[in-house]
């Protein structure tokens, strides 16, 4: 084991207790291949341990608050639509699929597919399509040094799957909501998350995290992204979690050739925020545009991990984070790049631009870029200070006061992500979010 | 963060008050009766051990609180694990089979350069090194009117007229060991690293530099003119100590190829820079790198830090050409207030070459200011990356950063690679960082090429171009030894 202090481990070790319950109540599945890997994840965890301080992808963030607590492993629960309302975007009421504690709701859900699409909750579907499943979960994220990771597969049960059939183009954005709503004690939720879109298909997918209530309790995600041949994916995700949640999200997308890949990460909530986000290019000519934006308050700690895979020639691939810290805030940006050998006429592009709005705000951002191969076009940038004086100058030169002058730049600071997304309902809840926080 | 020291207070360094009684007393006591170990032998057996540490220091004659210094050292090291972190992979290093200390063996004299390796002589030729200084270099012996001890003694009574201490450190140590005790682990403690522990242990001899205040050193130090430290050894310590307003312009190393048969090279350099003082340190090295298939060559494990206080500066420059391995971050610990720290490196990588080097920025006073330019070369196939750190701490108001990396690849073998660290606690910081890769435009090459410029003179015009930014901060003679020095090192990287 990796982490050795006994503290931790007797943490580990109640986890691992919640799986051997997990695994009794699953007795009529305890054969089936799913659950083999399963049985590998919690051995690979209990040898990972929790990450400590002490190594480089922990370097910055300390998981010692989540390690205080005690969390009983989630169960199935109920909410009203009325409870949903809030988090319904304009126009995509009616194509919603909802999650409860992590678990598919299908009496909230509403969706209308072209026959041969699949959307379903993954314990649900393991029953009738039991074969894709195993064909694809667990087989593209490497859980081996991941072990929140490990984790989630030794939880995992329920998700969303998705399965979009060669050449179907999905016209209307699908809202998947995953709802948090603490009965008692904290809980834990493992989501595991199969989104497969196959040759020429295009799906765009709008993933929104909320609350119902400010309280503790520890969602750890995983999601397996295969984007087949020629095909697009929009995913947008909005995280606002209760400010005292644990948010752990890990994301391995495959994108394959002529595909191309668009991620745009929103976090807001959460007491401390981890995002996994590996990009992994499989064929020649593809293309991934990986956004991000944070605001992080109080305490908060949110941690952005990005690793871009160039394993083929002639990929292109445009990042960019950027983040406001506030209060006592810790921000960390880790963004790799990695250009394999032969990986020729690659474009890798980075940026990161972090504001520190209070003193005791801080923020740590390594980019990373490994390069291999000679003939690419590769860069990455990070910037972190104040608002620029003269942009503050020019504007109030204009007879605008200094607190409107920065609240507009601010404003323009977030936009740089915001005006990139292409849903419109989407964008302008986020432009009312950030003008509401800013009082402009 | 090591304390800076204070006035006539060893405790940090040294030990308690008691420890150092003892010291005093074994000190006074020893000089009673001088040094009377007998060594018989020039070299210390293999291995590592306290009887080593003691060897080392007898054969010094060194104080007894310096052998102390060396033995904490020792013992610490003990505790440690080598680092496995930089990005660079080597077979494992066994420090007990190893020799700690041999006496500088006298090289054989060559009658004339004719008997110097027609191959060493070539790139002499290429570097544009003079038949004098080839001959010194090569170890042939020269006529009476350039022998290199009386231009040596020349500038030693010029420094000595501006109260300059500048000389080998074991001398320091028996000259001025006043000075040497307050400065020595202050900036780079024995703590600090495992190969700065190491160093700290066993170190062979090295330089003292010392500035008083407000003088400017009327010109620039170097090894070039130091014959007594030529043979340093494999565990060299420099340490330069600037006064308050003082301005001194420091040179390390030589373009010249360097042959030498010990493969783990741990050096540690301190530099203390007062109040409104400046130091300028510029290296080049070019350490045996192996030979083409990457066989051989210098583990070069290096750690060189400057503090600086109010209003002072510290600029480091370095050409990094040779070596097997190099593993060096030249650092500045921006303690007072608008002190300024700059970093100004090439590191070119050929063949089978590693090199993980960068610079640390620390910025602890007020207004404090640093710039990184790094421009990594690689060719063949070699592995090169840069890696840095800026940290800008609480109370740093107005702290100000611009890094640029840019990295170059020549050939479809090689690596480039980039790990900057931005830690960053002070919303006033601006901290700007940058870092490309390419390789050199075929467009350009093609421009040249129509010119009548060779493919091999096209690159080597592009990569000093690419290199011009760092190269301007060298000292006139260096930089124009390097830009040919480049070309060298460059060469069958090309078709």
């Amino acid at each position: 084991m990796k982490n050795d202090s006994p503290k931790d481990r007797a943490v580990c070790d109640a986890f691992i207790r919640d799986f051997q319950n997990l695994e009794a109540q699953l007795n009529g599945q305890s054969s089936t291949p799913f659950h083999e890997k399963r049985v590998r994840a919690i051995t690979t965890f209990a040898e990972l341990g929790f990450p400590n301080m002490r190594q480089e992808k922990w370097k910055y963030t300390s998981i010692a608050p989540l390690l205080k607590e005690k969390f009983q492993l989630a169960s199935a629960h109920k909410i009203t639509e009325k409870a949903l309302q809030p988090f319904l975007i304009n126009g995509l009421e009616e194509n919603r699929v909802v999650f409860v504690n992590g678990y598919f709701d299908k009496a909230l859900s509403k969706y209308d597919m072209p026959p041969g699409v699949l959307i379903a909750g993954l314990d649900e579907a393991y029953h009738s399509h039991a074969a894709l499943i195993d064909e694809h979960l667990g087989k593209y994220l490497q859980i081996d040094e991941q072990p929140f990771a490990a984790l989630n597969t030794a939880f995992a049960r329920d998700g969303i799957l998705i399965h979009i059939p060669q050449n179907t183009v999905i016209e209307k954005p699908l809202h998947l909501l995953f709802i948090s709503d603490v009965d008692e004690r904290p809980f834990h939720s493992h989501p595991r998350n199969l989104i497969i879109l196959e040759q020429g298909s295009q799906l765009s997918l709008v993933e929104s995290h909320h609350t119902l209530s400010p309280d503790v309790y520890f969602n750890n995600f995983v999601t397996e992204i295969i984007v087949g041949p020629n095909a697009k994916l929009d995913h947008i995700k909005i995280q606002d979690e209760s400010k005292a949640a644990y948010h752990f999200a890990a994301t391995q997308a495959k994108v394959a050739r002529d595909a191309v890949f668009n991620s745009t990460g929103i976090d807001l909530g959460g007491a401390i925020l981890r995002n996994d986000i590996n990009i992994e290019f499989t064929g020649e000519n593809a293309e991934a545009q990986l956004l991000g934006f944070y605001y992080a308050t109080g305490t908060q700690l949110m941690d952005n991990h990005t690793f871009i895979d160039h394993a083929v020639p002639h990929c292109n691939s445009n990042e960019l984070f950027k983040g406001f810290l506030d209060d006592k805030s810790h921000g960390v940006f880790n963004g790799a790049v990695l250009v394999r050998p032969d990986a020729q006429k690659t474009n890798a592009f980075q940026q990161n631009q972090a504001i520190l709005i209070s003193k005791n705000a801080t923020i740590d951002a390594k980019p990373e870029l490994e390069i291999f191969a000679d003939d690419v076009l590769c860069s990455h940038g990070a910037t972190i200070g104040e608002l620029q004086d003269d942009h503050l100058f020019y504007l109030r030169s204009r007879g605008i006061g200094e607190e409107m002058a920065k609240a507009m730049l601010h404003i323009a600071f977030a936009n740089d992500i915001f005006e990139r997304i292409k849903i419109d309902a989407v964008r302008e809840k986020l432009e009312a979010e950030i003008i509401a926080r800013f009082g402009g | 963060m090591p304390k800076p020291p204070a006035k006539n207070d060893y405790d940090d360094k040294f030990g308690s008050a008691e420890e150092q009684q003892t010291v005093e007393n074994l000190t006074k006591s020893e000089y009673k009766w001088g040094f009377t170990t007998d060594i018989e032998t020039d070299m210390a057996p293999k291995g590592l051990n306290e009887n080593i540490v003691r060897f080392i220091s007898a054969k010094k004659e060194e104080p007894e609180w310096l052998l102390q210094w060396r033995l904490k050292a020792f013992r610490h090291w003990q505790k440690m694990v080598e680092p496995k972190w930089p990005n660079v992979k080597y077979p494992p290093i066994d420090f007990q089979n190893a020799y700690y200390y041999a006496a500088p063996k006298p090289q054989k004299q060559l009658e004339s350069l004719d008997e110097v390796d027609p191959k060493l002589r070539e790139t002499f030729d290429k570097l544009g090194i003079s038949i004098m200084e080839q001959k010194r270099l090569s170890n042939v012996a020269v006529d009476a009117v350039m022998d290199s001890v009386s231009v040596a003694t020349t500038f030693q009574g010029e420094l000595k007229k501006h109260g300059i201490i500048f000389g080998a450190f074991s001398e320091a140590v028996k000259n001025h060991p006043e000075l040497v005790r307050k400065y020595l682990g202050s900036v780079v403690p024995y703590t600090d690293n495992f190969y700065a522990a190491l160093n700290s242990a066993v170190f062979s001899d090295g330089s003292f530099c010392y500035i008083p205040k407000g003088v400017r050193c009327p010109m620039e130090l170097s090894t070039y003119f130091r014959i007594n430290a030529a043979n340093t050894g494999q565990f060299e310590r420099t340490l330069i100590v600037a006064d308050e307003g003082a301005n001194v312009s420091y040179l390390e190393g030589c373009t010249a190829p360097m042959r030498d048969e010990n493969q783990l090279h741990a050096a540690v350099v301190e530099i203390y820079v007062h109040k409104e003082a400046q130091v300028k340190y510029s290296t080049v090295q070019n350490w045996y790198p192996g030979d083409e298939n990457g066989v051989g060559g210098v583990y070069n494990f290096v750690t060189k830090r400057a503090i600086t206080h109010e209003n002072a500066k510290v600029s480091w420059t370095q050409v990094e050409t040779g070596s097997a391995i190099t593993w060096k971050y030249p650092s500045v610990i921006l303690k007072g207030d608008n002190s300024i720290g700059e970093f100004y490196s090439v590191a070119l990588t050929n063949n089978y070459q590693q090199a993980d080097t960068g610079t640390k920025m620390m910025h602890l006073g007020k207004n404090t200011r640093s710039t990184i330019i790094s421009k990594g070369i690689s060719a063949g196939k070699s592995q090169n990356s840069y890696r840095g750190l800026v940290r800008v701490g609480k109370n740093a108001e107005n702290a100000r950063n611009f890094s640029q990396c840019d990295s170059l690849l020549i050939g479809d073998q090689c690596g480039a690679h980039t790990f900057p660290y931005l830690e960053i606690k002070n919303p006033t910081a601006q901290v700007e960082h940058e870092a490309t890769t390419s390789k050199i435009g075929d467009d350009q090459i093609f421009y040249l090429l129509q010119r009548g410029i060779s493919e091999e003179d096209a690159i080597n015009m592009i990569v000093n171009g690419y290199c011009k930014e760092v190269f301007r901060e060298l000292p006139m003679e260096f930089a124009v030894e390097a830009q040919k020095l480049l070309a060298v090192s460059l060469e069958g990287s090309v078709g």
